[in-house]
């Protein structure tokens, strides 16, 4: 059973977002999307300063098995990315809610997280899949 | 729930992620496709590949009718414990399956691919009329392939005593029998190994027992990116029936050392070996991409020479970059690939990446 940790929200497209305070927020994928991805080897992340949408594309996620687009959950700006991603892409797998966030961002709106899935219903959505 | 392997529950008791494959329950991983990976190129992993297609030949005709059958010639086998790789063609020259042909005491034992089984067992009923042979599939026996640079010591510890010594002494492509087993120095993972086909009530026991020794568990996950470096292909992928052996670096699994020797699919790779020289079929070639990314199988490249498919492309966890077999034009001196919007030089090797653990080309 995958990690789903309470004070988290989730995009139905597996990121999570997490309120750090002061209008900033951390971005990352599921425990439940690392272990369908398998080993990922290779990470495209944003640059720092670019504005994102919501659900828009911010960063490709390889793995041995496929490669999937990330999608910013919430619109605002990009502050800070996960440099180290780029020599140590497996942190996304040994610790998605961790090490292993792919990248920081102010949010324009913080009721845009309302929008969100909470622990319970991204349970359940991971249970249908 | 799919076909299982005797091994089924020790794979979940290891944590196996088990996916479909071909109609059978597999562990795709126990944990990390890329840990199982460098194990076998540094240590030794243990693979469950019991889903394999495993046939027996014997009759007074086993040598005609595989001399009849297959693209290489068993003829080379010139006594019991030697074995080669060969493919089934079709009359179009068109690879109907790949397999490992092992001469054994009975005759001959197939080994042939597990997602073509049906295919290939019909194949061997319909040309097998007016020959005496008795074809027998062999669906009880397991098969476990122990692979990596420290597999012959570990497996030493968990294999019976008695063949111990024996199993030391086999050279590449050489088996032995021991009580129903088979073992033989054969394998799809560039490293030096041995693979196991033994009853499947023994299959528990010679998997705890290797296990014990210090061998892990591997997927096929694992496999197929071993294999993808040391540069074998992969049925169904990389080859077809559509394909001839000479568009898909196999033109040396085709035998013509016995000229006389009359072969299904004969006219047609006669002709191919002809068009391979002069430049007129495609070539299987390996690719590498030197900047950040991943190559898929199915992605369009383009060569100086014309647009060509990667039929196998993945990231290589011992090289720390991509790589992919691709079919392109004859003679391509350059390659690009889409990535991300823009079109990215790949470098063109022979396929063959990685053996025992090292890069092998310039």
């Amino acid at each position: 059973m995958a990690n789903i940790p309470e004070n988290f929200y989730y995009a139905s497209t597996h990121e999570w977002i997490r309120v750090d305070g002061n209008g900033i927020a951390t971005v990352g994928i599921t425990d439940h999307a690392q272990e369908a991805l398998g080993d990922i080897v290779f990470i495209e992340l944003p640059e720092p300063g670019a504005a994102t949408e919501a659900k828009g594309e911010v960063a490709v996620v390889e793995s041995v098995k496929a490669a999937s687009d990330i999608y910013s959950p919430a619109a605002g700006e990009i502050t800070e990315v996960n440099e180290a991603l780029i020599e140590n892409p497996q942190l996304v797998n040994s610790a998605p809610y961790e090490d292993g966030w792919i990248y920081r961002m102010t949010l324009n709106d913080e009721n845009d997280l309302n929008g969100l899935l909470g622990a319970e219903a991204y349970a359940d959505q991971c249970a249908d899949d | 729930m799919g076909l299982r392997t005797v091994l089924y529950e020790r794979h979940i008791a290891a944590g196996a992620k088990v996916v479909d494959f071909a109609g059978w329950d597999m562990p795709l991983h126990y944990g990390s496709q890329i840990g199982e990976h460098h194990l076998v190129r540094t240590d030794a992993g243990v693979f469950d590949v019991s889903h394999m297609t495993v046939v027996d030949v014997a009759g007074g005709d086993a040598t005609g009718w595989l001399r009849h059958l297959l693209s290489n010639d068993v003829a080379r086998l010139e006594a019991p414990g030697k074995a080669l790789y060969s493919l089934l063609l079709n009359h179009g020259g068109g690879v109907v399956d790949d397999l490992i042909v092992y001469r054994t005491e009975a005759g001959y034992r197939l080994v042939t691919n597990c997602a073509t089984r049906r295919k290939v067992l019909l194949w061997l009923a319909r040309h097998s009329q007016g020959y005496l042979v008795q074809v027998d599939e062999r669906p009880k026996l397991a098969m476990l392939a122990v692979h990596g640079p420290n597999s012959i010591a570990l497996a030493s510890e968990a294999l019976p005593r008695d063949c111990v010594e024996a199993v030391g002494r086999l050279g590449n492509f050489e088996s032995l029998e021991h009580d129903g087993w088979l073992i033989a120095r054969t394998g799809y993972t560039g490293e030096k190994g041995i693979e196991v086909i033994l009853p499947g009530d023994a299959a528990g026991e010679l998997w705890d027992r290797l296990l014990a020794a210090g061998v892990k568990p591997a997927g096929l996950g694992a496999r197929d990116t071993l294999r993808l470096e040391a540069g074998m292909n992969l049925y169904g992928q990389d080859m077809d029936e559509n394909t001839s052996p000479y568009a898909a670096n196999l033109g040396w699994t085709v035998s013509w050392r016995d000229e006389d020797r009359e072969f299904i699919g004969r006219e047609a790779v006669s002709q191919h070996r002809q068009q391979q020289q002069r430049g007129e079929l495609p070539v299987l070639a390996g690719l590498v991409l030197e900047a950040r990314g991943v190559l898929r199988g199915g992605q369009r490249v383009e060569t100086d020479r014309g647009a060509g498919v990667i039929t196998s492309g993945s990231f290589s966890p011992t090289l720390k970059q991509s790589i992919a077999l691709a079919r392109i034009p004859s003679g391509s001196a350059s390659c690009q690939v889409e990535l991300r919007g823009g079109m990215v030089p790949l470098k063109i090797v022979k396929p063959g990446f990685v053996r025992f653990g090292k890069r092998i080309f310039e």
